[in-house]
């Protein structure tokens, strides 16, 4: 169940990049930039960009972190950084008609 | 639920020369506009 | 539009500097340079169809050396590869160049979004509902009085009205959000609540920024730059009223005031930002279109990836910076120590302090001896037309009472006056 403004775990939720953003590599990390509501947004450390990328194709948010090998003692910091970019419709839950 | 993380929003205290990785050190949103020398 | 992810189009940079810092703060990853801009400016035509006093590219006349359609268009593919994925279009007066509606055409459809600048002299019914149906462009109309007064005082009779006709244009075709963006002067400060209040009745965003001394800005700065009490009310104003103001950041000078304003309080002259001149120079900044701050050419060098990425002044820029005297100040990690193409065009040394610092440091300095650099480039038409500012007319020379004789004039009569 997708839940963008609440405050579940996101571990077991499936999300995905916005459409209308890209994604472009930085020496640290990169810059997120979403062409419909023109927002900005820098993602601070590679290990965040590579489970940014890999939601998309990722079971869960829980697999991508695992895949991105982000320490299991970072997740919540994790999922605070994916709550902010959902917030700014930088990525979205990836199963429709889930309830708003 | 049996769990090892521990599940909680607050900084992990950190070892000794450890960076506290929080939401603010992973992500930073900055305006288009907000940068000097554009029109 | 479909957004394609590209991470390996780059080419790896092997000179990347090793002392970059692993998690500093984004400002600090700026200090050192990105691999491509976040945004910049490019100023497509020397010509236009003003003359306003303060112009900061001193504008007026076309370069014959003036970037083709077909360059251009190469300009804009490189800008879709290197990912910049936000341009300023500017000038002189972008929209009369003829090719200007189709760039801004193939720009959107490169994934490179534009907001272009514009005294509103095209933005007709017509072109307004065009705009107000394309995606990914934006519109920004240049207002610097609210009203004709004071507007027409430096951008000369009649550009208030052309300004107010294209925002009613662009409000009755539902074209949302444009901007009004206003450079802040000594006789416009009083009038920044009326500002707010013209944008919000054409269902614009109100954009303030600050007057640089470049291009002819330097001949009127004396007269037009804020004086030391107005930037206090300019600073107060701006954190009771700036949620839905912008300002390009180009007030990061006055966070020696206590509170830094929102933006990245950083100069991004050659880090994040630089200037794509109309014969393809680059600059570190549209505010320093000097030999000194030039970069390189994008026809010359190899292009503007090339000329990004290795040009000696910006891997100078992407260093870091002496500022003299005013590390020592403890408002310095705020302020930065200013702008440097205000210090560069008041004569004043670049690791002092900005000439309207807010401690009073730069009043001392612009006080001392110092020689003011003349313009490198000056496009300003060599005659003026009917457009010109009464500003100009006024610091002419006070005996002319009317605009000198063209050459051209045919009438052997011309300039003869009977006694």
């Amino acid at each position: 169940m997708a839940c963008a403004g609440c405050t579940e775990p996101m571990l077991d939720e499936t999300w995905r990049l916005s459409p209308s953003v890209a994604l472009r590599p930085e020496p640290f990390g990169a810059l997120a930039y979403h062409f419909g509501n023109r927002k900005l947004t820098f993602l601070k450390r590679p290990e965040l960009v590579a489970v940014v990328r890999a939601l998309d194709t990722s079971r869960d948010v829980r697999a991508a972190l695992e895949g991105a090998g982000v320490p299991a003692g970072e997740w919540a910091a994790y999922e605070a950084a994916l709550r902010r970019l959902a917030d700014a419709d930088m990525i979205r839950p990836r199963s429709q008609g889930a309830a708003a | 639920m049996v769990n090892d993380e521990p599940k909680t929003t607050e900084p992990e205290i950190a070892e000794i020369g450890e960076p506290v990785v929080t939401a603010d050190a992973l992500v930073e949103e900055v305006s288009i506009d907000g940068m000097c020398g554009v029109y | 539009m479909t957004v394609m992810d590209n991470p390996t189009t780059q080419p790896h940079r092997h000179d990347q500097p090793v002392d970059r810092p692993v998690s500093g703060s984004l400002v600090e990853q700026f200090e050192y340079g990105l691999d491509a801009p976040i945004c910049l400016t490019w100023e497509l035509t020397y010509a236009c169809n003003l003359e306003c006093a303060h112009c900061l590219s001193s504008s007026g006349r076309r370069d014959p050396r003036e970037l083709t359609t077909e360059q251009c268009e190469s300009v804009i593919d490189e800008l879709q590869r290197m990912q910049v994925f936000y341009v300023n279009i500017g000038g002189g007066e972008p929209t009369i160049r003829p090719d200007f509606w189709h760039l801004l055409q193939y720009a959107v459809d490169h994934q490179v979004g534009v907001k272009f600048s514009t005294n509103g002299v095209r933005i007709t019914a017509e072109r307004a509902r065009f705009l107000a149906s394309t995606d990914y462009v934006d519109v920004q109309i240049s207002l610097d009085g609210a009203t004709p007064e004071v507007n027409d005082y430096v951008r000369g009779p009649g550009s208030y009205d052309t300004a107010i006709r294209a925002l009613t244009n662009l409000k009755n075709a539902g074209f949302s959000d444009a901007k009004i963006s206003v450079v802040v002067t000594r006789h416009n400060v009083t009038q920044l609540d009326a500002f707010k209040a013209l944008a919000d009745e054409y269902g614009a965003t109100l954009r303030l920024t600050r007057l640089r001394p470049s291009g002819r800005g330097a001949d009127v700065w004396d007269e037009l730059h804020p004086l030391p009490e107005q930037q206090r009310i300019l600073y107060d104003w701006l954190i009771a009223n700036g949620e839905n103001v912008l300002t390009g950041d180009s007030f990061f000078h006055l966070a020696g005031f206590g509170e830094s304003l929102p933006g990245l309080n950083l100069c991004g002259a050659g880090r994040v930002v630089c200037l794509i001149d109309p014969v393809g120079d680059v600059y570190a900044c549209p505010f320093a279109i000097h030999d000194n701050f030039h970069a390189g050419n994008l026809l010359t060098d190899g292009g503007f990836q090339q000329v990004w990425q290795t040009s000696p002044l910006f891997q100078d820029l992407r260093s870091p910076q002496t500022s003299g005297a005013c590390t020592s100040c403890s408002f310095f990690d705020a302020c930065r120590g200013g702008c440097m193409a205000a210090k560069f065009f008041t004569g004043l040394p670049m690791d002092g302090p900005d000439p309207e610092c807010v401690q009073g440091y730069g009043e001392a300095a612009l006080a001392g001896d110092r020689i003011v650099p003349g313009a490198s480039r000056d496009h300003s038409r060599s005659t003026p037309t009917r457009n010109q500012p009464v500003m100009l007319q006024l610091t002419r020379r006070e005996d002319l009472t009317s605009p000198p004789v063209s050459a051209c004039a045919e009438n052997p009569l011309a300039g003869f006056l009977p006694e």
